[in-house]
């Protein structure tokens, strides 16, 4: 991270037309109803060759609220006058290995979900997830409510980022060096939308792959990787500082074993924290809590993307998601509660229950994770990925041992 | 060139609704600026004028009224761009052409304008007042000339007292439309609710000259202002859901005026606010909407409001500028419990207009709690607005105990061109001024 909190990306965004403060999400100026943001939602993302994506698009074009069948150019319901729900307001994926299982079937690999949330009027965050010939990679972009066009700015960085990912990883590439070059290429992607200093289309960015049974997150933000064990120990807090460790690390990988955070957000309140000024409680309660001090952007200079790799010790699941998740469930051990079956879900929602597990059912398990963030108030845009390990791909036999050792270097 | 101004629309909302939430307001601000490069007004610009000139017996008493209006008719007459048609119309019992001597328009040149100005000083005052049947002669004139733009300049004395209300009421009816009319009152014997009524059937303005040496600037103005029009049919069409309910469309700025029985149900879903003509010039509206509630998160457009010209039955109308009025739920309090600025503005100046002509009407009704309590109002509000003009007007026919609470007393002795002038002028409003929040106590000079 940069370190400067002075460099930290603006919490608060003016209107270009009247310059009343607007909010995140907010497609027209409250003050002066100027339509912010540029033109309506865009098309949802061209989906990576891989990617299925269920049927959820535009069927017949008739409103979800009265039926009716005139939707004018604004995306307004001619009769009843709804806005009509955008593609990108829920996305759901499922990714399947790119080689078939042992019986010849092609199982679900990974899975993710994003949702617009229950405050906002549009998703701006963008989830990709593509299967490369050893692996998965996924990516999750949350753009930056005060910058313009965030959602652009997301779809570009997730997209970008995975094709990257997939193409170096293809071609051979050590996990690590592929996640820093990926992330680069996203940064610059999403640089390349800005047209002039107040327009700088801005996002987060976190980057998962999984090579055989190694595991390499990246990211530049505040949007989070964690590993959740499959026995549900939970790793003391201590041990979570460990990431800076590993980070730098040049031999081994570091052992995944209870749940835990894998990323270390770039914060305003993650540093206060490892300044010590605030503890964890405080920064969190911060007005500044969610500002963050580095992304990618026009205006984000130079672009550091943190890597580090893991090597987990037992099965569990590798969960990509973005603040509108974790913002409710911070610690690993409210995540890994979530998707254990029986737990604190009510008997109404038994089919979340029973879809929870991750190894079983990736994508019930990245619905459940959504759902929980929507009950929970679905204050902002919530994205998931979900990559259950070992691989339902793989025979439990064969997890390939010989993964390259990182590279990393410190900088 | 262009022989149109450019339009713009500005809505003016918080959209965010409580759950369970239904009521919508906004401020639709409309405002038309010359096109760039282009004159204000197309030489080519089709325009009549109608000036019609009180000549009923009081008019000569004093002889000065008389004569200063026949003046102010001439200044009038010189304001006229070349080509625009015109006529000037007397009012008694009876309307009578001056000029024209036949019932028609003639185009303005240095010819005919002498000609008027000749015709005009052969005035007499005699007889009665019947307004009703001065407008019925003027519309008659506009007949021919429809489409173009159309003004009327009323000026009268007294009181429309040789027809009755149902007469005059069945002429507004007839005219609705047909052309916009200028209403000034000279002197203190004519009726403000009636004059009050008549303009605001006609779209045009009401005022007060209390001395008639003002008539010739006021005729001028109003002449000016009327060949600054360069659109002459404009109306605010609104659509709403089906669901909908659209509680009422009023004009705020630059006066108050309730347009909401006004409705020309003009396509589905949709009504239109007829306008009158319009040049470089602002308007603000204030719509309500009432709407199903909806989810939380759930967005809605609650009112679609156009600027159109409409044209002749069949015909497409011409939209000249759009605004969307939205609505959306939420559970967020601090977003759902914002009122927006300017609503709160011009809420305030429609209770003020209201506040005073009511407490004037209870003062002459001797009702002097009402009165007092109602002109108290009227002071806190024209405060709060900053409506310096109006709070100038007030002090006239109130002493002001306290400015904080609207504590008053009324006066003993008002002078009466201060009472008409302050019920004349009591919906004239003033728009926001950005650098200041709507509830600052504004110094007392």
């Amino acid at each position: 991270m940069t370190g400067d909190p002075n460099g930290a990306k603006a919490a608060e965004l003016a209107c270009p037309a009247c310059g009343e403060i607007v909010f995140a999400g907010e497609v027209f100026c409250e003050e002066c109803g100027h339509r912010l943001a540029g033109a309506q939602p865009p098309e949802p993302p061209a989906e990576p060759a891989p990617v299925e994506v269920p049927p959820a698009g535009p069927a017949g074009r008739s409103c979800p609220g009265c039926g009716g069948t005139v939707i004018d150019v604004d995306g307004y319901c001619g009769s009843c006058g709804l806005r009509q729900p955008a593609e990108r307001d829920h996305v759901e994926m499922t990714v399947t290995a790119r080689r078939g299982g042992t019986n010849g079937t092609r199982p679900v690999v990974a899975a993710g979900a994003s949702d617009r949330g229950r405050r906002y009027s549009r998703n701006e965050d963008a989830l990709a997830i593509v299967a490369h010939t050893a692996g998965v990679a996924a990516v999750v972009s949350d753009g930056v409510g005060s910058s313009q066009r965030p959602d652009e700015a997301s779809r570009a960085a997730a997209e970008t980022g995975a094709a990257e990912l997939v193409a170096r990883l293809d071609a051979g590439e050590d996990p690590e060096d592929a996640t820093r070059l990926a992330a680069l290429k996203a940064a610059a992607a999403v640089a390349a939308l800005g047209t002039s200093p107040g327009d700088a289309p801005s996002c987060t960015y976190v980057s998962a792959v999984t090579r055989g049974a190694a595991v390499t997150v990246g990211w530049v933000g505040d949007s989070r990787a964690y590993w959740l064990s499959a026995d549900g120990a939970v790793e003391s807090a201590e041990e979570i500082e460990d990431v800076e460790l590993a980070e730098v690390s040049t031999g081994d990988m570091a052992e995944l074993g209870p749940s835990r955070r894998l990323t270390d957000d770039d914060s305003w309140a993650a540093f206060m924290v490892a300044e010590g000024s605030l503890t964890e409680a405080e920064a969190e309660a911060h007005p500044n809590a969610h500002v963050i001090t580095a992304w990618l952007g026009a205006d984000a200079g130079e672009v550091r993307p943190h890597v580090a790799s893991f090597r987990p010790a037992g099965p569990g699941t590798l969960l990509v998601c973005s603040d509108g998740l974790w913002n409710y469930f911070p610690e690993a051990r409210d995540l890994a509660a979530l998707l254990t079956p029986g737990l604190d879900v009510p008997a109404d929602r038994s089919d979340a229950s029973a879809a929870a597990d991750p190894a079983a059912d990736p994508l019930g398990a990245a619905r459940t994770l959504v759902r929980h963030a929507l009950d929970a108030g679905g204050r902002d845009n919530i994205t998931v990925a979900v990559i259950p390990l070992p691989s339902p791909a793989a025979p439990q036999s064969s997890i390939p041992q010989s993964t390259s050792p990182s590279t990393e270097q410190p900088r | 060139m262009s022989e149109q101004p450019q339009f713009t629309v500005k809505i003016d909302q918080n959209k965010y609704l409580p759950e369970g939430g239904r009521e919508v307001h906004a401020i639709v601000s409309v405002e038309a600026t010359a096109a760039e490069g282009a004159a204000p007004v197309s030489a080519s610009t089709r325009a009549s004028e109608v000036i019609i000139i009180d000549t009923s017996g009081s008019m000569s008493y004093p002889d000065t009224k008389l004569r200063a209006a026949i003046a102010a008719a001439k200044v009038a007459i010189d304001t006229l761009r070349d080509g625009v048609e015109f006529a000037v119309v007397s009012g008694s019992n009876v309307a009578k052409m001056v000029f024209p001597a036949r019932p028609g328009l003639v185009a303005a040149t240095p010819e005919t304008r002498e000609q008027a100005k000749v015709a005009l000083n052969r005035l007499k005052a005699s007889g009665g007042t019947a307004i009703g049947s001065w407008l019925r002669l003027a519309d008659e004139l506009f007949d021919d000339v429809q489409g173009g733009i159309r003004h009327a300049i009323l000026l009268t004395d007294g009181k429309n007292q040789h027809e009755t209300p149902e007469e005059l009421e069945a002429v507004l009816l007839r005219c609705e439309r047909r052309f916009v009319c200028d209403c000034r009152g000279v002197g203190t014997d004519w009726e403000v609710a009636e004059l009050r009524k008549i303009a605001s059937a006609l779209l045009g303005t009401v005022d007060i000259v209390a001395d008639p040496a003002g008539l010739v600037a006021d005729f001028q103005a109003m002449t000016e202002a009327a060949m600054g029009k360069s659109v002459a049919d404009v109306a605010l069409r609104v659509w709403t859901p089906q669901t909908a309910n659209l509680k009422f469309v009023k004009q705020v700025l630059p006066s108050v005026e309730d347009l909401t029985g006004r409705r020309v149900e003009s396509a589905p879903q949709a009504g239109d606010y007829p306008l009158g003509a319009w040049g470089a010039e602002a308007r603000d509206y204030h719509i309500c909407v009432e709407v199903s509630p909806g989810e939380v998160g759930k967005e809605l457009r609650a009112a679609w409001v156009k600027l159109v010209v409409p044209g002749a039955p069949g015909e497409e109308a011409q939209v000249l500028a759009t605004g969307n009025v939205l609505a959306q739920w939420t559970d967020d309090e601090a977003r759902s419990t914002k009122i927006n600025a300017r609503v709160a503005h011009y809420t305030g100046q429609a209770e003020l207009a209201a506040a005073i002509q009511e407490g004037l009407q209870a003062r002459k009704d001797g009702d002097i709690d009402t009165a007092t309590a109602r002109l108290g109002r009227a002071v806190v509000l024209a405060n709060e607005a900053g409506n310096d003009e109006i709070t100038s007007m007030l002090r006239r026919v109130v002493d002001v105990v306290d400015l904080g609470t609207g504590t008053v007393r009324l006066k003993r002795e008002v002078n009466k061109a201060d009472e008409m002038e302050l019920d004349t002028r009591s919906s004239k409003t003033v728009r926001t001024r950005k650098d200041e929040t709507v509830t600052t106590l504004r110094g007392e000079g």
